[in-house]
């Protein structure tokens, strides 16, 4: 019926893996290589290589693109919102070893706040370049 | 507590705002008024600032508690102060002029995402003139730039999207460049810090690598600031952006960049590197006169009113520069003059364009035939800030090119205080163009009836135009703040 059988069954079995391994990238940034940036990108590749084989329709009914749009936002006022926080709680912006009692727990909960707020926005960004340009390409399908 | 966060705030508060505007896309009005009153907070913020560096000692912020220079600090002086102030000075006063200007432009349903660009570039830009930080400050441009792609693209005209796409590409080559040259500064220095690189500079400053992190420098960021012959990008960026986006990027963009180039010369490179061991004094001069003539004379020749005053704007970065390659305090203190006065002065007339874009529907010198009859607040707007444009007495325009005629003949070169005066008459010509057709001509037959542009329109436009005559006639403001930013930047970091 489907001629991709290949296709099908290897994506199925890499999109776990990549989006485990952008988890592993996102939470174990503070202390290997990786972090927000990184870890956004390659989750965003596993949505995107979904949608390369099961088409953008499919992809957009799980992942619709209002709260792909309404995550970016949410992802960097993630980021700013810890900052401000750190400067009620007596710091200068983003000094967040002074929310929790212990420093250096708090520097490491808030690195890792602060990343999470990366990672999102990175992901949701990616995801929404690729729908517009995969939107733009049907005719009479204006990609937003 | 909060006098502490001001220099956080200066940028924070539009860099916050911005995501929050993508919740209220359904309602374009609640966004426009969120913008308007974030714009007139950093505003308020750039004023106490100023003060606050005017009476004290200069202000320095660390970012996460990380101590200067190892973390990112922002640093206030009366010389970004003032650039500051007149970045969210503009944004604040084009906000009231935004919302009917932006509702006819732009479709409903993109308000909103319009808006979180706006933001995005003002906070942009003000990040570009507060911190402390030489990679910040490509951070910053490169934040700015690309708001300021998506706004330009958001033209009306499909040529719109061409101009944002030159834009693109000049940018980026010029950021890429000011990024190689950072790159260079930090392989020498091991800082990224504007006061430790200008510390440790003077140690290794006799190496090629120095001189090629100058060369990048000073080129990239001249593309960034449209010196001629890299203005390109400017012309047709500025003719095709929504009004209110060419008001806001005529009156700052150019300006930040320029504020940069000072930086890097005067005070991290310092004025006896940048003018004695390297003879930029003979390169920028002769570019800024060139810049002043050949724009100037081109600006004679277009149809297109938005595209005069877009060609004149280069002319205008040329005074700047030439006020800027004397290496004195005078002639610095005129480029900073002139910052301040010609943001005002150009801000002024780019409105009142704006507010015969919104009754006519075109900004070509044909189409305006005759209005002044019909518009003749806003004509008359344009009047006064074209007469300072050209600089006749009383206005601000006057003020700035008295200084630089002070700081030609200081250094000698009387020459240049005639090319000066020259020049002024080649702006005369250009104005005097669209005054001829709007009141002496007939509105051409046919032509659907204009009524008087909206108060709302007319206001902010106002508010500029007697702004550009105030700042002509009470002077202390405007020559004290850019006196002292001279001396700052002429005396480096302390």
């Amino acid at each position: 019926m489907n001629p991709h059988i290949v296709l099908r069954v290897g994506a199925k079995l890499l999109i776990p893996v990549i989006v485990l391994f952008g988890l592993y990238v996102q939470f174990h940034g503070e202390y290997s290589p990786g972090g927000g940036f990184q870890a956004g990108i390659i989750f965003a590749a596993a949505l995107i290589l979904y949608a390369l084989i099961f088409g953008l329709e499919t992809v957009q009914q799980a992942v619709p693109p209002g709260a792909v749009h309404a995550l970016a936002g949410l992802g960097a006022l993630l980021y700013m919102s810890i900052g401000i926080w750190s400067m009620f709680a007596g710091g200068n912006f983003l000094e967040y070893k002074v929310l929790l009692a212990d420093a250096q727990l708090a520097e490491t909960a808030g690195i890792i706040l602060i990343e999470l707020g990366v990672g999102i926005t990175v992901a949701t960004v990616a995801i929404t370049l690729f729908y517009a340009f995969a939107g733009r390409a049907r005719p009479g399908h204006d990609g937003d | 507590m909060i006098e502490h966060h001001l220099p956080a705030l200066q940028v924070l508060l539009p860099l916050f705002a911005a995501p929050l505007l993508m919740f209220l896309v359904r309602w374009p009005t609640l966004a426009w008024a969120l913008t308007t009153a974030v714009c007139w907070a950093t505003f308020l913020v750039s004023a106490l600032l100023l003060e606050a560096v005017w009476a004290g000692d200069p202000i320095s912020y660390a970012h996460g508690g990380w101590e200067p220079p190892y973390g990112i600090e922002y640093w206030v002086d009366t010389a970004n102060a003032l650039v500051l102030l007149i970045v969210s000075g503009i944004s604040a006063i084009v906000m009231p002029f935004a919302r009917d200007s932006v509702e006819q432009e732009i479709p409903r349903d993109r308000i909103a995402w319009f808006y979180t660009a706006f933001l995005l570039a003002n906070a942009g830009l003000l990040g570009i003139a507060i911190t402390g930080d030489a990679f910040n400050i490509f951070v910053f441009f490169e934040i700015s730039a690309i708001a300021s792609y998506a706004l330009i693209a958001m033209g009306r005209d499909r040529r719109a999207l061409l101009a944002s796409f030159t834009y693109l590409i000049m940018g980026t080559i010029g950021t890429t460049f000011l990024l190689i040259g950072i790159g260079f500064l930090y392989m020498m220095t091991g800082t990224l810090n504007l006061a430790d690189l200008a510390e440790r500079l003077p140690a290794v400053r006799d190496t090629s690598t120095i001189r090629a992190a100058f060369a990048f420098i000073a080129v990239g960021v001249s593309l960034k600031l449209a010196l001629f012959p890299l203005h390109l990008w400017l012309p047709n960026a500025y003719t095709y952006a929504p009004s209110m986006v060419t008001v806001f990027l005529s009156a700052t963009a150019t300006k930040v960049a320029i504020y940069v180039l000072l930086r890097f010369f005067y005070s991290v490179f310092g004025v006896e590197f940048s003018f004695g061991v390297l003879p930029m004094g003979y390169v920028l001069m002769p570019l800024a006169l060139l810049g002043i003539l050949i724009p100037s004379i081109v600006a004679i020749f277009q149809a297109d009113v938005k595209r005069m005053l877009a060609y004149s704007s280069v002319a205008q970065v040329g005074y700047i520069i030439l006020g800027f390659s004397f290496a004195s305090t005078l002639g610095l203190m005129a480029a900073m003059l002139h910052l301040f006065n010609h943001a005002v002065t150009k801000a002024a007339l780019f409105m009142a364009l704006g507010a015969i874009v919104y009754r006519i529907g075109s900004t070509r010198i044909d189409a305006m035939a005759g209005i002044a009859r019909d518009m003749p607040w806003t004509m008359a707007a344009f009047v006064v800030g074209g007469l300072s444009l050209i600089g006749i007495p009383l206005t601000a325009g006057f003020v700035t090119k008295w200084y630089l005629l002070l700081a030609a003949l200081e250094a000698g070169l009387w020459p240049i205080a005639v090319f000066l005066l020259a020049t002024s008459l080649i702006a005369v010509i250009y104005i005097w163009r669209v005054v001829e057709a709007a009141y002496f001509r007939e509105r051409p037959a046919g032509a659907a009836p204009v009524r008087e542009a909206h108060p709302a329109l007319l206001l902010p436009t106002w508010t500029l135009a007697l702004a550009s005559v105030v700042f002509g006639i009470h002077t202390a403001l405007p020559i004290g703040a850019a006196t002292r930013a001279a001396e700052i930047l002429l005396g480096g970091y302390p």
